[in-house]
């Protein structure tokens, strides 16, 4: 592998979830919407399960949420995130009702409680791919 | 109830468990299924059905080519993960009790510790494409990572405690030690499980299960037929699966600290027409020591919250309140996704049990659990 190559797992956007990799990737976080009944869903996915229409459209949200749950890694299943250990990964209820889970910076393992505010930002992993992160809010 | 007591577990097979077989998965799963039918006192070409396990490479028609099974009548995967194995007895149980088969052949080998461990093992699976878009790329790769969340969600809503999770590790190590066939004899106490290393917090090194090399097999024969075979049989008297709301991803799910299990189980019950009250044996699914105490209280043996305390002072040791995981479990005997359990809780309730032998044990109760939250419940009686 070439220096500096990203050596983690990336996802593969299909067809029903590419739209939302691409806003990421222009640091926006967009959720699914039912264009029928507006029921937000996420992971992306063909149908809603409220009015089982199959058009929907794609909602910027505020990025604002609480925290859930969460876990700190300790050991790498992964070699990729074998330099990143010990990472805390967050469980977060957005403000708009859908949850994520995505890791948690700048906030140290003994400071977080279930309910903690956070907010998400952007960290490119590739040209095509970027991830969501958290970081306690402002 | 057009299910209970239909069929029965008429035989039961394992190899021994290690680190490195030094066998093929299909040589590994053909000598325990051998073992299975010897036990029940048939022979390889009476197998009318197999319920393979989905993800180990082997299918039904290995089976019928190693066996020359002239006229395989049914043939199906349950792919629940480490559920698939009881939801596989609730197949066999059906497919028996709708006329289909009379012997159905439940086997499950793998070198999990030599050849595929888990982390390689779970991203292939088409149940895992949600977490593999989604939570795999931002770091929840694994089991361990992606149930810690649930684990941490109790401790924080109920006040359970690490040291409740030990209590587990203990118990079922001490009941390895006591076995014959397990992988892990060393007795530990608290204070070691304490000690061990952080995996995912809150869960530890010895919160975890085993990888392992090893094969099972169980059969499952209609009623009628097990009454005439070489062992007593054990009855299936209520047995159910069930899914948890968001079953493809823990992350969007509504209650953390609910599996599929606790719709399974009064499915299982009412088949039955049991309660909790009449389990005295039972063999829970044991990926981690967390998924034992939740699924005690999705089982009902206590209200959700009341599985750490319910865990503490041995009560589920031998001569404890509801004795679990008499073999010592994917904790300490081999991670045979739980088709070990099954193995186990037919041979206490046959009075095979040896050292670890619950007294008088006639009813008892098995679980399987996997994948995001999949839970499935078999309960059985002693013929």
């Amino acid at each position: 592998m070439s220096e500096g190559a990203y050596a983690k797992p990336l996802p593969e956007p299909s067809r029903d979830t590419k739209p939302y990799w691409d806003a990421l990737n222009e640091g926006r976080l967009v959720i699914q919407q039912c264009a029928a009944c507006g029921k937000l869903r996420h992971y992306p996915r063909p149908v809603c399960d409220a009015c089982y229409s199959m058009d929907a459209t794609w909602r910027q949200v505020s990025g604002r949420g609480r925290v859930h749950s969460w876990t700190v890694a300790h050991h790498p299943f992964h070699p990729g995130f074998k330099t990143e250990l010990p990472y805390l990964l967050a469980t977060v209820d957005l403000e708009e009702g859908v949850r994520m889970i995505a890791q948690l910076r700048s906030v140290a393992p003994e400071a977080i409680a279930i309910g903690l505010p956070v907010e998400v930002a952007f960290e490119r992993a590739t040209d095509e791919v970027t991830l969501p992160v958290f970081r306690k809010a402002g | 109830m057009p299910l209970r007591d239909k069929a029965a577990i008429t035989g039961v097979g394992e190899t021994a468990y290690s680190r490195n077989s030094g066998q093929s998965v299909l040589a590994l799963q053909m000598r325990a299924s051998l073992a299975a039918i010897a036990d029940a006192g048939l022979t390889p070409k009476d197998i009318d059905g197999i319920i393979p396990y989905g993800t180990s490479g082997v299918v039904a028609e290995d089976f019928a080519t190693n066996f020359g099974i002239p006229d395989l009548r049914f043939s199906a995967t349950t792919p629940m993960g480490g559920a698939s194995c009881v939801a596989a007895v609730q197949c066999a149980v059906a497919v028996i009790a709708g006329g289909i088969c009379r012997h159905v052949l439940i086997p499950l080998g793998r070198n999990g510790a030599s050849e595929s461990r888990i982390g390689s093992r779970v991203r292939q699976l088409p149940q895992f494409r949600m977490v593999g878009e989604f939570e795999m790329p931002v770091g929840a790769l694994a089991p361990a990572q992606l149930y810690a969340p649930m684990a941490r969600r109790h401790m924080e809503l109920y006040g359970t405690t690490s040291r409740q999770f030990g209590e587990i590790a203990v118990t079922t190590r001490r009941h390895a030690g006591l076995h014959g066939n397990a992988m892990m004899t060393s007795p530990i106490t608290i204070e070691d499980h304490q000690a061990s290393r952080m995996i995912a917090d809150p869960l530890r090194l010895l919160d975890c299960s085993l990888e392992s090399d090893g094969a099972v097999a169980v059969i499952v024969s209609a009623a009628e037929r097990a009454r005439d075979l070489k062992k007593r049989p054990v009855y299936v008297s209520g047995v159910g699966e069930g899914h948890p709301d968001s079953p493809s991803t823990i992350t969007q799910r509504p209650d953390l600290t609910t599996f599929g299990t606790a719709k399974a189980a009064p499915r299982a019950f009412a088949m039955a027409g049991m309660t909790p009250a009449d389990i005295d044996v039972a063999e829970i699914y044991d990926c981690f020591t967390f998924n034992v105490l939740c699924q005690i209280e999705d089982l009902g043996f206590c209200k959700k919250g009341e599985g750490g305390a319910f865990v503490e002072n041995g009560a589920l040791g031998l001569g404890g309140r509801l004795p679990v995981n008499t073999h010592g479990g994917l904790l300490s005997q081999a991670h045979m996704a739980g088709l070990n359990h099954i193995v186990e809780l037919a041979r206490q309730l046959r009075g095979e049990g040896g050292a670890t032998q619950v007294p008088d044990a006639e009813i008892g109760l098995v679980t399987g659990y996997g994948d995001m939250g999949d839970g499935a419940v078999a309960i059985m009686r002693r013929g």
